[in-house]
């Protein structure tokens, strides 16, 4: 077993003090994510405004904190929400098997084959766009790659002696899956949130930057970076700031994510 | 080999029928209309409309319709851009598309490639573990903040590119950086860990024994082994540059088919969204077949 490395050190550090910061905003932001001054509109980074002020004269520092809750509320609710159903159903079809793992199969492999991005955009204009719009239309996407990836393993894990052993013993099916094949599963687990929050992270902030995300009053990260993109020319700031959040906390979770692996799932990667 | 290509394209028409008809419930669910205006029209007018692009039919007949027209190869003409069909639509917007796809899998796979071989020839190295942290950059940034990143320094500060559009190939040097690098970060990281576990077999070592020089150990028998795993990632990968190029399209107003999703999107332009849709699927699906046939192609061991 291998020690944690350097940079999943960091990363596990930085991305507690951004969960931190996230959940005690009101407390950590020096400023509300709303006040406006127009005096101090467009301001370059100071020692009063860390990151600046954008064109309303709001402090970009408090709203990158405030949107961290928003971008990463949605990156582990849509991934922990998408995770337990591709877990049941993987582990469903691949304990089952046969027929019925033919079929769910091929359903998981149409899923597979939409154009994810399109369907998301799709499925946030449907249903408003708001937070519960893209948690419902990333979780659509994204719960197949989990089923794949838990019933390759369960299909594995079953025929393990100690698993047939339970079963002579006349152990009923639930007690087999739950007692004995999903404890297996947990190393798994762990390494696949932690590489699929990023993914979910990026999808919503990227959304949000083209304009079909989350939409104001309430900022995530990808919705400030859009709206620095309209000024990138002359007021770079505005959109470096959260631009960096969001690269930071996605690598953060990547390096995270190989140290885990490295701990729990020698056989992987 | 034609048999298995065809029986593939039978397989995918179920998954093309799927996209179909989800996207085309989706879209109906979606409150409001086409045409929808600030002004009220008159009542006769919106029947009128409605009448001739059989709006005022069932849902289901109005499937039924429009999937009789596809199916003639007609993709019904556009909502919004009157007078223009989606297939002319298509016809102007896919080629920039695909040109940008295509640059920006020269990208990934000429970035990728030969910086996961260097990582794995000298493992360890100082050279392997900057490779490897540029790679781990590569995955982790947006392509969104790549391309405003690349917009701000190389087009605002050095105007050393056009920041928009696409007149010349110039144009398309910062949309396909923007779009591939990311996804070279993956393919670096896959070659490097395929090349050394090549590196380190026993035919490797036959090949140094007999006194062959490293280039011709590493590029004609260590490359060669590797190459599969990656050939099977080129078609996700595909699917991935394609709808990634929504965003680039978006960043760089580049004229593609992206941005006219995003238009068509707002706007309740029914048959441009199904054609887009359907035109991004069938592109996923190809892609597919076509790596795995690829891969059968390269490896003799694999049977269709």
């Amino acid at each position: 077993m291998s020690r944690w490395s350097w940079q999943s050190r960091l990363s596990g550090s930085f991305l507690i003090l951004v969960a931190l910061a996230a959940v005690f905003a009101p407390w950590v932001a020096p400023y509300s994510f709303e006040t406006q001054n127009t005096f101090n509109a467009l301001a370059l980074p100071d020692p009063h405004h860390w990151m600046g002020t954008d064109r309303l004269g709001r402090d970009l520092f408090s709203r990158v904190i405030y949107g961290a809750r928003v971008s990463l509320s949605v990156g582990v609710f849509t991934t922990l929400f998408a995770m337990w159903i591709g877990t049941v159903y993987g582990a469903v079809s691949g304990y089952v098997g046969g027929r019925v793992d033919n079929v769910m199969m091929r359903i998981v492999d149409v899923v597979f084959a939409l154009p994810d991005l399109l369907m998301i955009i799709l499925i946030t204009v449907l249903l408003g766009r708001g937070a519960w719009g893209i948690f419902l239309a990333l979780t659509l996407v994204s719960w197949v790659t989990v089923a794949r990836l838990v019933r390759g393993e369960v299909l594995r894990i079953k025929e393990y002696t100690y698993v047939e052993a339970a079963r002579a013993l006349g152990a009923s099916h639930r007690r087999i899956l739950l007692r004995e094949i999903a404890p297996n599963l947990l190393g798994l687990l762990i390494v696949t949130l932690s590489f699929r929050i990023p993914v979910a992270i990026l999808a919503e902030s990227t959304l949000s930057f083209i304009g079909l995300g989350i939409s104001p009053p309430f900022s995530s990260w990808g919705t400030l970076a859009n709206d620095g993109w309209k000024a990138i020319k002359f007021y770079p700031h505005l959109i470096f700031f959260p631009s960096l959040a969001i690269f930071l906390t996605i690598l953060s979770f990547n390096f995270l994510g190989e140290g885990l692996r490295d701990r729990l799932d020698p056989k992987g990667g | 080999m034609l048999q298995y290509f065809f029986r593939r394209i039978l397989h995918g028409i179920p998954v093309l029928l799927t996209v179909a008809t989800l996207t085309f419930i989706i879209m109906h669910l979606v409150p409001g209309g086409p045409f929808d205006t600030e002004k009220k029209l008159p009542p006769e007018i919106v029947a009128n409309i409605e009448a001739k692009y059989h709006l005022d039919r069932p849902l289901f007949v109005q499937y039924l319709l429009y999937m009789k027209q596809v199916v003639q190869g007609d993709l019904g003409p556009s909502y919004k851009y009157l007078g223009r069909d989606v297939s002319d639509i298509l016809k102007e917007t896919f080629p920039v598309s695909l040109v940008l796809g295509l640059f920006a899998l020269l990208v990934v796979l000429g970035v990728g490639i030969p910086s996961g071989v260097f990582s794995a020839y000298w493992q360890n190295s100082a050279l392997d573990r900057s490779l490897v942290f540029l790679a781990t950059l590569g995955i982790s940034i947006p392509s969104f903040v790549l391309g405003t990143l690349l917009i701000w320094s190389l087009s605002h500060q050095l105007h050393l590119f056009p920041p928009a559009l696409w007149e010349s190939p110039r144009h398309a040097i910062l949309p396909a950086l923007a779009l591939g690098l990311p996804f070279a970060g993956y393919i670096a990281r896959l070659t490097r860990a395929t090349v050394l576990d090549v590196l380190s077999s026993d035919y490797i070592r036959t090949a140094r024994a007999k006194g062959l020089g490293e280039g011709a150990v590493l590029f004609k028998h260590a490359l060669k082994n590797s190459i599969y795993p990656i050939v099977s990632v080129v078609g996700p990968l595909t699917a991935g540059l394609v709808t990634g190029s929504f965003v680039i399209e978006f960043i760089f107003s580049t004229p593609g088919m992206g941005r006219f999703f995003i238009t068509a999107v707002t706007n309740r332009d029914y048959p441009l969204i199904m054609g887009v849709t359907l035109v991004y699927a069938l592109l996923i699906v190809l892609a597919n077949i076509v790596v795995d046939m690829m891969y059968a192609w390269l490896d003799p061991r694999v049977k269709l």
